[in-house]
């Protein structure tokens, strides 16, 4: 019995806004996910983009892979200036006009975290999405205060001691208009998710899971294969949040999956113990309890019967 | 181009033109009243002492119906002015304050909205650094930023602090460098003074409404801010410098525009009873004003004494400061600013200026006011007699 589901009906379409021929790694997730995101923004967007991976993707002067304005700002201050933006295009009367950030975790979760919260106390009009690779890649690999509990980056050689925050969560609080959780195994949701931010008003907040090939350690083909895990094993279920409080669980767990599974696929997790291993499967199925007791659904335990 | 300056608003109370109002106002307030004149249509902004009041104001004038602007209560003044770089790259005019330590927190930005040639006009209100906490009024705070490409126009009252702000968005628009007016805390901030205020049909003529061709606009498809390469980075910034180079002359023809409109101008520098001068105060400030009370006072007992204010500091207009002090032999410069290990920045970037002329004057760099201390007309006096009698250093000297 699967609980869930992600809506597989959902027919994506594209505007052609991403083109091919960018400067991702080969195999990258990220650049899946700008592709979904661009091409459901459709051409009447603006797009700010802080330094990371995103902005390599988007392109050196005088190349762009994007076929929109964007606007490369501080890894600080992406949600300020798409504020900036939005408020200038509703003076000169040109409400139709997108406006979308594009940003790191590092640059949502970590240093750009006071301007996104500032923006969305005033719910400023945009949509925001994270793609969240789980830590500084476009610098080497760092940690950020996305990267999860116990994973290896160059700044935590011995596995980070501490647990990743939870974004969604932490922007539901804001009671914005809506929050969405997607990744890259689940194309369909993550259209959907985008097209429907995209026809709302005010702040609206996406995080998607991307992985990321060298910082993760996944093969060149492995990115969609990992995004899948992630959400099949219960490490990043696939949820919306409506006004803070109106929640939808769009894909959860396998039910049986462990989250071994998902680990094991990634060269960051490979130092880990059984100990570590089973710690962080507790943590998953708290977690998972947690969401299930927001969304006031009927909590489903993930391993009925399950050996892990 | 050496037009220095009219002199005509330091004469009394200010003429009243058709339209135009008088009010008892703030320096701050007269700030507020100047940016509504320019009619900016975004104003991002964050609270700090002493510029708050030119906020609160602002506010009042938008919840009355008098100013149609967009107030955006940022949550910082980094996202505050990250905000106003892009409203002003989207198009429209874009105006903010602030003071001490919320420019410090802007440092990055500063720099952004120069590479990114938006012509923004934002007012300093001077106040001391910390650590440790003060609230005095003290030019480092503006001085340490001196290198980020913004245009620097100091004022010594309200009446020019509303003028300059509105010649400011002339400057900044026709250069597409943005500019920071500086008035200093409470001296000028909080003091109440008989304030002009232009009547907007004129301000409107003399202003029109900022069009830029370049913008953020999904119909033009123009992209800002990507990674460039060396050369393209070289140019960039030679062309950066080669419209602060252009600013002497703008300033000097928006001043004579604007005095022409209405019977106000100050020039980029103003030259007060300098004939025949031995020696010259320069200051800039709120200084310039007490200054002109000691070179009264010691005109009248036969000192040849002169003050020249600079009101344009960066870019600091050299060649019409050596024309201004050609044939002065002695210049004592007077400074509430300090920094260590440069000592009063006005004195060394005179001196800079002044280096490879023909008979330069001496230069004597007085830290007078650091820290907020009151710099009083005796005060200016006894340190001009001081400077008569002695040759000067290198450095800049402590005076108290
Ligand atoms: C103020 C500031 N500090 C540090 C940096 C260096 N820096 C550039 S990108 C980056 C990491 C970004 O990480 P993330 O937002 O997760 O994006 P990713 O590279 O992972 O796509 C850092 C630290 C910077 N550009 N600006
Ligand atoms: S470093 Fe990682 S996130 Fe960045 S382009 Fe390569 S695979 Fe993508
Ligand atoms: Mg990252």
């Amino acid at each position: 019995m699967e609980p869930f589901h992600a809506e597989p009906n959902y027919i994506i379409e594209e505007a052609p806004v991403f083109s091919s021929g960018h400067n991702a790694c080969p195999g990258c997730g990220e650049a899946l996910a700008v592709r979904y995101v661009l091409n459901s923004m459709g051409p009447k967007t603006v797009a700010v983009i802080p330094p990371s991976c995103i902005a390599i993707i988007s392109g050196p002067q005088p190349y762009s892979s994007m076929r929109i304005p964007v606007y490369q700002t501080t890894l600080e201050a992406s949600a300020a200036s798409a504020a900036g933006i939005r408020r200038a295009l509703v003076r000169q009367g040109k409400d139709d006009v997108n406006v979308l950030v594009i940003a790191g975790d590092g640059g949502t979760y970590d240093i750009g975290f006071q301007a996104l919260s500032g923006a969305a106390e005033r719910n400023e009009d945009m949509v925001y999405v994270c793609l969240d690779n789980e830590g500084y890649m476009n610098t080497g690999a760092q940690k950020s205060s996305s990267t999860p509990y116990l994973a290896y980056t160059t700044s935590t050689p011995g596995g980070k001691p501490n647990d990743k925050k939870d974004i969604a969560e932490i922007m539901a609080a804001h009671r914005v208009p809506y929050v969405a959780t997607a990744t890259v195994g689940y194309p369909e949701d993550l259209a959907r998710k985008v097209a429907k931010a995209k026809e709302m008003r005010g702040l609206r907040f996406i995080v998607v899971l991307t992985p990321c090939l060298d910082g993760w350690g996944v093969p060149d083909d492995g990115a969609v294969r990992v995004s899948r895990l992630a959400v099949q094993t219960g490490f990043f279920p696939l949820y919306e949040v409506e006004e803070g409080e109106r929640y939808a669980i769009n894909v959860g767990p396998t039910p049986g999956w462990p989250v071994e599974r998902y680990l094991e696929t990634q060269r960051r997790y490979r130092h880990l113990t059984a100990d570590q291993v089973a710690a962080i499967q507790a943590h998953v199925d708290h977690k998972w309890s947690l969401l299930h007791a927001r969304a006031k659904v009927e909590c489903v335990p993930m391993f009925q019967g399950a050996e892990i | 181009m050496t037009t220095l300056t009219t002199g005509a608003s330091q004469a009394g109370m200010p003429e009243l033109l058709p339209g135009d109002v008088r009010m008892l106002l703030t320096g701050n307030y007269a700030v507020s009243y100047g940016a509504m004149r320019a009619r900016p249509q975004v104003v991002p902004i964050y609270p700090i002492t002493p510029q708050t009041p030119i906020a609160e104001k602002i506010s009042d004038l938008q919840l009355a119906g008098e100013f149609d602007v967009d107030l955006m209560t940022a949550e910082s003044e980094h996202s505050a002015m990250s905000a106003c770089i892009t409203a002003s790259l989207t198009g429209v005019r874009v105006f903010t304050a602030t003071a001490s330590q919320g420019l410090m927190l802007m440092h990055e930005m500063l720099h952004y909205a120069s590479g990114a040639m938006t012509p923004i006009v934002m007012v300093n209100v001077n106040r001391t650094i910390g650590s440790p906490w003060g609230f005095w009024p003290d030019q480092t705070d503006s001085l340490a930023q001196r290198d980020t490409g913004w245009i620097q126009l100091y004022t010594e009252n309200g009446q020019e602090s509303l003028d300059t702000v509105i010649q400011a968005f002339r400057i900044a628009e026709q250069l597409l460098v943005p500019a920071m007016v500086i008035h200093e805390a409470f001296y000028i901030s909080h003091a109440l003074e008989p304030v002009v205020v232009p009547a907007q049909e004129r301000v409107d003529e003399y202003l029109p409404p900022f069009a830029p061709q370049h913008r953020l606009d999904p119909e033009i498809g123009e992209s800002w801010g990507n990674v460039v390469n060396q050369d393209m980075f070289y140019r960039h910034r030679k062309r950066l410098g080669e419209a602060m180079a252009r600013v002497p002359e703008t300033a000097i023809a928006a001043d004579t525009e604007y005095e022409a409109l209405m019977g106000r101008g100050y020039g980029i520098l103003e030259r007060y009873r300098m004939e025949g001068a031995e020696i010259a105060v320069v200051a800039f400030g709120a200084m310039c004003g007490t200054a002109r009370v000691a070179v009264d006072r010691l005109r009248e007992a036969g000192v040849s004494v002169g003050l020249l204010k600079i009101k344009l500091f960066r870019p600091f207009p050299i060649e019409q400061v050596r024309a201004a002090v050609a044939g002065v032999p002695k210049l004592v410069v007077m400074e509430r600013n300090f920094s260590p290990g440069v000592g009063g920045v006005l004195h060394q970037e005179l001196k800079a200026a002044l280096y490879g002329m023909a008979d330069p004057p001496q230069v004597h760099g007085y830290l007078a006011g650091v820290g907020g201390v009151n710099v009083s007309a005796r005060k200016i006096e006894e340190l001009v007699g001081k400077a008569m009698t002695e040759e000067p250093v290198a450095e800049s000297v402590w005076q108290r």
